[in-house]
């Protein structure tokens, strides 16, 4: 059997499989992909990998007493063994009174996120991709890290209602920091794409080497407050953090930034500038996504901030039914609608701030107020009168992200990022804030 | 696994944000599974011998093979719900060759047969030759002695595996309970249990067959204050240890009583738990404390995170390199620094050691993960930066004639590399208890448990907070203070480093997740200390209105 299977394929093994199942209920959940890595430092290739991972993941349920088994094989003993061991498993399990059954079937929006230019990747075209990028970093007498990852693969999913959901996909992400040879100067670039053939690796090691030999020597300036001009890699990873608690669950709770006093939530207020608007699309062309949950629940095309209010958080089924509404899954994508300006024209328009390029070691300070901790890296400079005047040493902020989008002064045009907390991918736009919070300074290049 | 689908399947919110990156997980496996002996010994060695052969007819000039088992027991509970109980078991080979000069690696599921392994020796060599045209500087490797067939055991008392899954949830439930009648509104509690069952073999002549225990309680209580809005947390006091289910055995001679109870090689679950509850409320009427210099008094609890973020890591030879520039960073600490003999990374009273060996460590193993007798030695001597941890392909760049036996990977599936040792502080040398300790402070705050931790990518400039702070005041604890973060640079922090109690205080934290390298693998690696004292330490004040 092909290690990636058409819809068609996947259809009939998880009917197959669920023909075995003796439980009032069961879900069935199939994934094959296929992930390739190269990965250098010091300008030499240090390690590559491979990587071939195939799953069937049986649960079955009896009452509300639920088991999850999984193999990797899937002849038809493997296939028998592994719905049986579901069934045993649900049998010794306590019972779980949040455990709501199983979704009935469902119509999804189609997303196009497989490339075959990303799945016929060879070890040959990676080492081809790299290669530009070394020679690039050699050349110049710049130090070259980087990382280039593939993946290509498939999910599917069928329940015993008749739900059943596909979806395909292809991936690279490809990352790069360039350091002077003294040391003095570092910059980095991130690009996550579906379809390979827009990887341009030579490009994207010019703006690192362009970054790092621009860092170089950097001054100190005094910590405080300052306009800030984040690039979208940088924004990236402070906003993912409002993303990952928009869950209505903890805010019901009285336990998440988007609580309120008396057992209320922040749903259906303005917390931030009207400028905002936070949605998911799974059909998004740049950043196509799964229309599915891993329950079934398709993905909508759904705003989350609505011009700086509020619209959704996030609905567990159990927890919809506890609050008479309809389940929201967690969304498998996240676009922030940008502006018009491009990043020369918000840096003209600055009088006196910092341009940063990325940041670094987010960890949450105060999940009350979302307030985050971290620092500046690869690139940090210093604006005066429109114009970058010179690098800056690195930073130290403590800053709540939604304090951040209250002070939004412009926003650009939005694009893919790579978090690189997180690596999830994301369209952000490049964006002008006023009154950023940086505390100390570091030595760190 | 990512965290924020681990946090999404424990049903934890942003709020009780306490795991960091769960590694990938094998297959789910009936809890009696976990329970079935590993493969027998003869039969491993069979399975290496063909892929060391196969490899060297390819070419390789160096082959090692890992046959692992993994095994994972995860029992996740909130309040008075099992939420999840996870059985999870990954078997495979991991085959590494040195040819042409350059490393080549391949992994293959589910080996089980000679052809299985000699074919996944074929693929490391093949990868080996492609990238070695990209390559400008071969591979060096220290040289290493077989040891022949030879074993090792985490000295375990009790098998976590073997203790009914029963008895699991009602201590979890148990604990939740308890909370909650203290004054808790929520309570998430987990047990992680691991047992790493590893054979190595290589070239060299080494056969080594490990079995590696890791165990992990840990609960998060949350109040909540109504009418305000405002709400606090507080998380368990427990250290991940190299132990048993004997981890949770209490013992009086295991506790440290004092402004809280504080726990060494046995956990009282249940009494921290009570702690907890009445410490989260009390944390809710808690001071804010007023940012400015202090001198801290910081517990081993907490301590442990600073050591990690700013010895262990900035010591990590690759690092220093450059070898993890484009994730983790480089390191300060550079070669000269090291090379000048003479750089202080910290006060007179500073030793800093790495070890492999540590009893009831997380990091202790017989042999690492390339056949290289683990041990223990300094990094940072009365002050002054003696050494850093390299494995065999980074000796000879520090001079050295052999590796320091620090190497892993966190599965059969991922390649080895460089990963910290239980780096830990060592206990002052005079006697010195914490009593006698705080009683010198004149204006300072006493630092329990591990908070939010943040560092710059060199490892000079960190951020760290804790579960709880106290004021000191003229030689005295007073108040619950909150809000408090200290920011230092590590040079400077460590210099500040003006008294360390002595070898009764002594005991271990540790990360059970630490994450490192592209793509990212996970280690455990605990750190020890007795609780020390750090001058005029940078506070800030960490609230914030919105």
């Amino acid at each position: 059997m092909n290690l990636i299977l058409t819809e068609e394929e996947a259809k009939t093994l998880l009917k197959k499989i669920l023909s075995y199942s003796k439980a009032d209920e069961c879900i069935v959940n199939i994934v094959g992909e296929q992930r390739g890595n190269i990965r250098y430092a010091r300008n030499e290739v240090s390690t590559a990998g491979g990587l071939t991972n195939k799953n069937i993941a049986v649960t079955s349920a009896f009452g509300n007493k639920v088991g999850t088994a999984t193999i990797d094989e899937f002849d038809d003993a493997s296939l028998e063994k592994v719905v049986r061991r579901a069934e045993e498993l649900a049998k010794l399990a306590p019972e779980n009174p949040e455990y709501e059954g199983l979704v009935d079937p469902q119509t999804y929006m189609k997303a196009n996120g497989y490339f075959e230019s990303t799945a016929s990747i060879n070890p040959d075209k990676r080492a081809t991709k790299v290669a530009q990028s070394l020679e690039l970093c050699r050349n110049e007498k710049l130090v070259g890290a980087g990382f280039l990852e593939d993946q290509h693969g498939y999910t599917a999913i069928m329940n015993s209602k008749g739900m059943f959901a596909y979806y395909a996909s292809t991936n690279v992400n490809f990352s790069l920091t360039v350091r002077t040879e003294d040391g003095k100067g570092s910059g980095y670039v991130a690009k996550g794409y579906s379809d390979f053939n827009k990887l341009d690796t030579a490009a994207a090691t010019r703006v690192a080497m362009q970054k790092a030999k621009a860092s170089a020597s950097a001054q100190a300036i005094e910590p405080g407050k300052y306009t800030v001009i984040l690039e979208p890699t940088a924004a990236a990873v402070l906003l993912e953090n409002i993303f990952f608690g928009m869950d209505a669950r903890s805010a019901d709770e009285g336990r998440s930034f988007f609580s309120k006093p008396g057992g209320k939530t922040k749903l259906g207020e303005k917390i931030v500038d009207e400028a905002v608007t936070f949605y998911s699309d799974p059909t998004h062309p740049e950043l196509p996504s799964s229309p599915w949950s891993g329950e079934g629940l398709p993905q909508q095309k759904l705003k989350w901030i609505d011009k700086g209010v509020v619209k959704n958080l996030a609905y567990s089924i159990y927890w919809a039914k506890q609050k008479g509404v309809k389940p929201v899954p967690f969304p498998n994508n996240m676009i922030m609608e940008g502006g018009k300006a491009s990043l020369e024209e918000m840096i003209k328009s600055t009088k006196r701030g910092i341009l940063v390029t990325k940041l670094w070691y987010i960890r949450p300070v105060d999940p009350q107020t979302l307030l985050l901790t971290g620092l500046t890296r690869d690139g940090t400079f210093y604006i005066e009168d429109g114009k970058i005047k010179h690098p800056i040493k690195n930073l130290r902020f403590n800053e709540s992200p939604i304090i951040m989008l209250n002070n939004l002064e412009t926003l650009g045009v939005s694009e893919r990022v790579v978090s690189t907390e997180s690596n999830q991918n994301y369209m952000i736009p490049p964006m002008k804030i006023r009154e950023f919070t940086f505390s100390s300074l570091s030595d760190a290049v | 696994m990512k965290r924020r689908d681990f946090l999404q399947l424990s049903g934890l919110g942003i709020g009780a944000a306490m795991l960091p990156n769960i590694p990938v997980m094998g297959n789910n496996v009936s809890y009696e599974a976990l329970l079935n002996g590993s493969m027998d010994v003869a039969v491993k060695k069979r399975l290496a011998d063909a892929a060391l052969n196969a490899a060297k007819s390819k070419g390789a000039t160096y082959t090692d093979i890992r046959i692992g088992r993994y095994l994972n027991q995860f029992v996740v509970t909130r309040e008075d719900k099992v939420q999840n109980i996870v059985n999870t078991e990954s078997y495979g080979v991991g085959v590494r060759v040195i040819a042409d000069g350059c490393w080549g690696f391949a992994a293959v599921v589910d080996a089980k047969s000679e052809a299985d392994t000699a074919r996944a020796a074929e693929e490391a060599v093949a990868i080996a030759k492609a990238n070695a045209k990209l390559m400008k500087e071969p591979v060096s490797l220290a040289p290493q002695k077989g040891f022949g067939e030879v074993s090792w055991k985490t000295p375990i008392v009790k098998n976590a595996f073997e203790v009914p899954i029963q008895e699991k949830v009602d201590l979890l439930l148990g604990v939740n309970d308890a909370a909650i009648k203290n004054g808790a509104n929520y309570v998430n509690s987990i047990l992680f249990l691991v047992n790493e069952q590893k054979y190595f073999a290589s070239s060299d002549g080494s056969y080594v067959d490990q079995d590696v225990h890791r165990t992990w309680p840990i609960f998060n209580v949350t109040c909540i204050d109504p009418k305000s809005g405002k709400f606090e947390t507080r998380n368990a006091l427990s250290a991940p240890m190299g132990m048993g289910y004997e981890y949770l055995q209490t013992n009086p001679k295991d506790k440290i009583t004092g402004v809280t109870t504080r726990y060494n090689k046995g956990y009282d679950m249940l009494e921290d738990a009570i702690a907890a509850a009445q410490q989260a409320k009390a944390k809710l009427s808690a001071k804010s404390v007023e940012a400015g210099k202090y001198d801290l008094v910081l517990d081993p609890s907490h301590l442990w995170l600073t050591i990690h973020e700013s010895v262990g890591h900035p010591l990590e030879l690759d690092r220093v390199l450059g070898y993890e520039a484009n994730f983790a960073g480089t390191s300060f600490a550079t070669l000269d620094k090291w090379q000048s003999k003479n750089f202080n990374y910290g006060s007179k009273e500073v030793t800093l050691f790495a070890d492999k060996t540590q009893v009831g460590s997380l990091g202790a193993v017989g042999w690492d993960d390339e056949g290289v007798k683990t041990k223990k030695w300094d990094l940072v001597k009365d002050g002054t930066l003696v050494n850093y941890q390299a494995i065999r392909d980074q000796a000879h760049i520090i001079g050295e004639k052999e590796s320091h036996g620090c190497c892993y990977a966190d599965s059969w599936s991922s390649v080895q590399f460089q990963r910290m040792a239980n780096v830990s502080l060592a206990p002052g040398r005079t006697p010195l208890s914490v009593e006698e300790m705080i009683k010198d402070v004149k204006k300072g705050i006493y630092i329990i448990g591990d908070g939010s931790f943040s560092i710059d990518q060199q490892r000079y400039n960190f951020q760290f907070g804790g579960q709880l702070y106290y004021e000191i005041k003229d030689g005295k604890i007073g108040e619950m203070l909150k809000d408090v973060a200290y920011q230092s640079n590590t040079q400077e922090f460590w210099n500040s480093c003006s008294k360390i109690c002595d070898d009764r205080d002594y005991r271990l934290g540790g990360s059970f997740f630490d994450g490192k390298g592209q793509p990212s693998q996970s280690s455990a690696v605990s750190h020890g200390s007795s609780t020390a004292r750090f001058d005029g330490v940078n506070v800030i004040n960490t609230g914030r209105k919105i």
